[in-house]
């Protein structure tokens, strides 16, 4: 199974699956809200390098955790998404909540795969 | 010129089959060679749909939900069957950001999303019934 989220530099980096609907967002709210907690996160990284699918039940999940790192005072930016991301970003209003970035690099092989 | 063609299946309301019906509509729709867009675009209105039979409808999973399709020249249509618990007020249902499981972080997106991404959506349901969502797409005239 693939591991979904990552501490980095204190911030942590949520790599978002290849598709993202109600089926998806259950292991993916676990897994990051362990780690916010744990931490105390203050910077939340959307990565969607690896991502085709999302639907509004992605939309709820990502609003969901930028609303759990609010209690530490935190920011959130998403990058790396193709077009279709990018129109379900618009579609729905979130590119107004989350900033959006081109990092021009691609999910690094070897993320914790078994 | 294509003809007309019809499927329907029926499967558990488990949210495993959420994907299984997105990729299944997909696939049926591939003799009218659509966009990939116009692909995505019905996929997500599919998971919509069928998401909203899984989680709403039914207070437990298992139960039946019903999905068909039908091909008309280059019109795909589509319906979303199920027999739960029915919406008591459609049009309040059917604003943007109005969900009733707020606990469940439900967007309250997914009948905006299907409006989005149909050309046209309409949905009939009664209380302790159950819902019926048909959506329509016409392929092959996206503008820009
Ligand atoms: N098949 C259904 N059976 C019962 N209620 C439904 C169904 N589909 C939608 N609803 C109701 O309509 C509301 C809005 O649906 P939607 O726009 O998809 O938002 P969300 O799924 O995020 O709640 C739901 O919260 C639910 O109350
Ligand atoms: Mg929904």
């Amino acid at each position: 199974m693939e591991k979904y989220c990552e501490m980095q530099a204190g911030r942590l980096v949520i790599y978002v699956p290849r598709e993202l609907d109600h089926h998806e967002a259950g292991r993916l709210k676990m897994e990051a809200d362990l780690l916010i907690d744990a931490y105390h996160v203050k910077n939340l990284v959307f990565d969607f390098s690896n991502t085709e699918f999302m639907d509004s039940s992605g939309i709820g999940v990502i609003i969901g955790r930028c609303r759990n790192i609010g209690y530490y005072g935190g920011e959130a930016v998403a990058q790396n998404l193709n077009d279709r991301v990018k129109k379900i970003f618009r579609v729905s209003g979130l590119h107004t909540l989350i900033p959006t970035v081109e990092t021009g690099k691609n999910r690094q092989k070897g993320n914790g795969s078994i | 010129m294509q003809g007309n063609n019809n499927m329907k299946v029926s499967f558990d309301a488990r949210s495993v089959n959420e994907a299984f019906a997105r990729v299944t509509v997909a696939a049926f729709i591939a003799e009218l060679n659509p966009t990939i867009d116009e692909v995505e675009d019905i996929k997500t209105a599919v998971s919509e749909a069928v998401t909203n039979a899984i989680i709403h409808a039914y207070d437990s999973p298992g139960e039946p939900v019903q999905l068909s399709c039908a091909l008309k020249g280059n019109v795909v249509e589509i319906e979303v069957l199920d027999t739960g618990k029915g919406i008591g007020d459609v049009k309040k249902a059917m604003e943007p950001f109005y969900t009733t499981k707020p606990e469940l972080e439900r967007s309250g997106m997914g009948f905006a999303f299907m409006e989005a991404f149909m050309d046209d959506v309409r949905v009939t349901s009664a209380e302790g019934e159950g819902t019926r969502v048909w959506m329509c797409k016409t392929i092959g005239v996206q503008e820009g």
